[in-house]
């Protein structure tokens, strides 16, 4: 029996320097990249020689950050919003409602989630370039509903099956039609699961490369798309600068990642379809 | 309303179709045209080469070795990452999860993965890079002599595969046996069973369907990896796969056909793999197919 817990405390602890090992490097290669973005000059040294900012500057007009993080904005904004107004609707269909059909239905939604954007994008983005969305910014929202929508109804069917059915009943005996059910009753209730959907379609849209890469023209890149693109044609640009704008994306998404770990289990972030 | 709408109505009302269903009808509409329609003008795309026969495309590329390699380069990655990453997340999820603090832990993994990849490329692509950390580390350690070369190359497509890989597979993983019934267990050590036996006997069953569908999950996203390859790989050489293929004939060479028959020999072979996985499962597993709260 003791030579058992002497065994299962070095596999523990084994474990346990895999982890720390894992977390270092990831907070290593961010760090890389934030330090760099602030270092004058970086060469055969721990550190860089000096610190500046002088890099952000050059970032904000060589990228022309301005117009990408408006873009960046108006795209995500959009994708929210219609997601969130035409999944929450059609999760509540489905959590109360048997109807024919509903199988093929929920494997409509389940499929944009399991197969990986780049496979259903090129036929998409070839859509969307003969329909004439394509390299517009249209064209890039309308490509994001395509996971994001399922995601938002995948996500709010829990949430809605909490609610007790007697609260609508409740409703609809003191006359309450389907859109004021919706609007007055299950939305307040349903407030924090909208919260929690919100925050994660923000963030997937905001680092959704795969899509947005396919779709997007010159004037309608995301950051993530131009993140590539610089890196891509590394050698024109500074590194720091390119660093720089690296950073400007990475804190862009993560200050709605940790709003969004408030409200959820960081685990609920990859369970993207548990079938 | 009119003699013929009512009975159609209590037709519908029966099979589930009332007012509320309806609202199913946009997200179910967006679905099909933005998701059903392409898939399938992909497919007919694919079949209606500009030039030859109909099997044109896919003829292509089997006859070019530097498109169907792409398909055995991409699996060469894909399949020991996820091997990888599903091996060392099996223990860590267990032993993780009788740990209390764990939410430190899950939110620095999460990071890369809401990130993205194009930000761990460029990230890695510093840090692991002859002046990076990690070469520094290992010179100081007398571990190596001269820089390891580890981007542009094989193993900077695998790293940045475990690096956004491992967190999703071990995140998945703890989801899983977080929703055990540590009862069982309880049983088992109290029937006299030890550490091991319990693994193998209680645990591994309970939560083998859940571990399949991770392995699936994890196989689909490092067989579909692009930007990573692109930045952090020899995109002209060990690590030109199959997406870099896809992308490079419908959209740099504009020939849609090519492209489209690619994205879906992409598609079979991920389906394959998922579906092998999924009938071995059943073949071993005999049960409810998720387990606990799965």
């Amino acid at each position: 029996m003791e030579k058992l817990a002497v065994g299962s405390r070095i596999w523990t602890t084994a474990i346990w320097t895999f982890l720390c090992f894992m977390v270092v490097n990831i907070l290593g290669l961010i760090g890389t990249v934030v330090v760099n973005s602030f270092g004058t000059h970086w060469f055969d040294s721990w550190l860089p020689a000096g610190f500046t900012i002088r890099w952000y500057h050059a970032a904000w007009s060589e990228f022309q950050l301005t117009d990408l993080v408006t873009t960046t904005v108006e795209i995500v904004a959009a994708v929210v919003v219609i997601s969130i107004v035409i999944g929450v609707p059609a999760a509540y269909a489905i959590a109360r409602r048997d109807f024919v059909g509903k199988k093929i239905v929920l494997l409509l939604f389940i499929l944009p989630l399991l197969i990986p954007p780049i496979t259903y994008g090129i036929p998409l983005a070839t859509v969307l370039y003969r329909s004439g969305l394509g390299g517009t910014m249209n064209g890039v929202i309308v490509a994001n509903l395509v996971p994001s929508v399922p995601f938002v109804i995948l996500m709010m069917i829990p949430f809605i099956e909490q609610i007790d059915p007697r609260v609508e009943a409740a409703a609809r005996v003191f006359g309450a039609g389907t859109t004021r059910l919706l609007l007055y009753v299950l939305t307040p209730m349903l407030a924090p699961g909208i919260l929690a959907a919100v925050l994660l379609t923000l963030v997937r849209t905001m680092s959704m490369f795969e899509l947005s890469f396919l779709t997007s023209g010159p004037t309608s890149q995301t950051l993530v798309v131009a993140l590539y693109y610089s890196v891509f044609a590394a050698g024109v640009r500074a590194g720091q600068s390119i660093d720089a704008m690296a950073v400007v994306y990475t804190v862009s998404t993560l200050v709605w990642v940790l709003l969004a770990l408030r409200f959820i289990n960081p685990a609920q972030i990859v369970g993207r379809a548990k079938t | 309303m009119n003699s013929n709408e009512a009975p159609l109505r209590t037709y519908l009302a029966r099979k589930g179709w009332d007012g509320v269903t309806l609202l199913v009808v946009p997200a179910a509409a967006l679905g099909i045209i933005l998701f059903a329609y392409p898939c399938v003008y992909g497919l007919i795309l694919s079949f209606t080469p500009k030039t030859g026969g109909i099997f044109a495309s896919y003829a292509a590329f089997f006859k070019d070795p530097f498109l169907y390699q792409t398909m055995f380069k991409t699996l060469w990655i894909a399949l020991p990452v996820t091997l990888f990453n599903l091996v060392i997340s099996l223990p860590s999820a267990l032993c993780v999860r009788l740990a209390r603090r764990q939410r430190l832990l899950t939110t620095i993994l999460v990071l890369p993965i809401t990130l993205g990849t194009v930000l761990v490329a460029e990230g890695l692509l510093d840090y692991l890079g002859p002046e990076g950390w990690v070469n520094r580390v290992l010179l100081v350690l007398g571990i190596i002599s001269v820089p390891m070369r580890l981007v542009h190359n094989y193993w900077g497509v695998f790293l940045s595969l475990v690096v956004t890989g491992f967190p999703f597979a071990f995140l998945l993983t703890l989801s899983y046996l977080s929703g055990l019934d540590r009862g069982l267990e309880k049983a088992a050590s109290t029937l006299g069973a030890g550490p091991a036996r319990r693994f193998l006997h209680i645990i591994l069953p309970l939560i083998l369907p859940g571990l399949a569908v991770t392995f699936c999950l994890c196989f689909v996203d490092a067989f579909s990896v692009f930007p990573s390859a692109v930045l952090l790989g020899a995109p002209a050489g060990a690590t030109r796969v199959i997406s870099i293929a896809a992308y490079n004939a419908a959209f740099e060479q504009f020939n849609y056909s090519l492209g489209s028959a690619i994205a879906i020999l992409m598609g079979l072979v991920q389906l394959a793999i998922v579906s092998a996985v999924l009938a071995a499962r059943r073949i071993i597993y005999n049960g409810p197919l998720t387990s606990g709260k799965g």
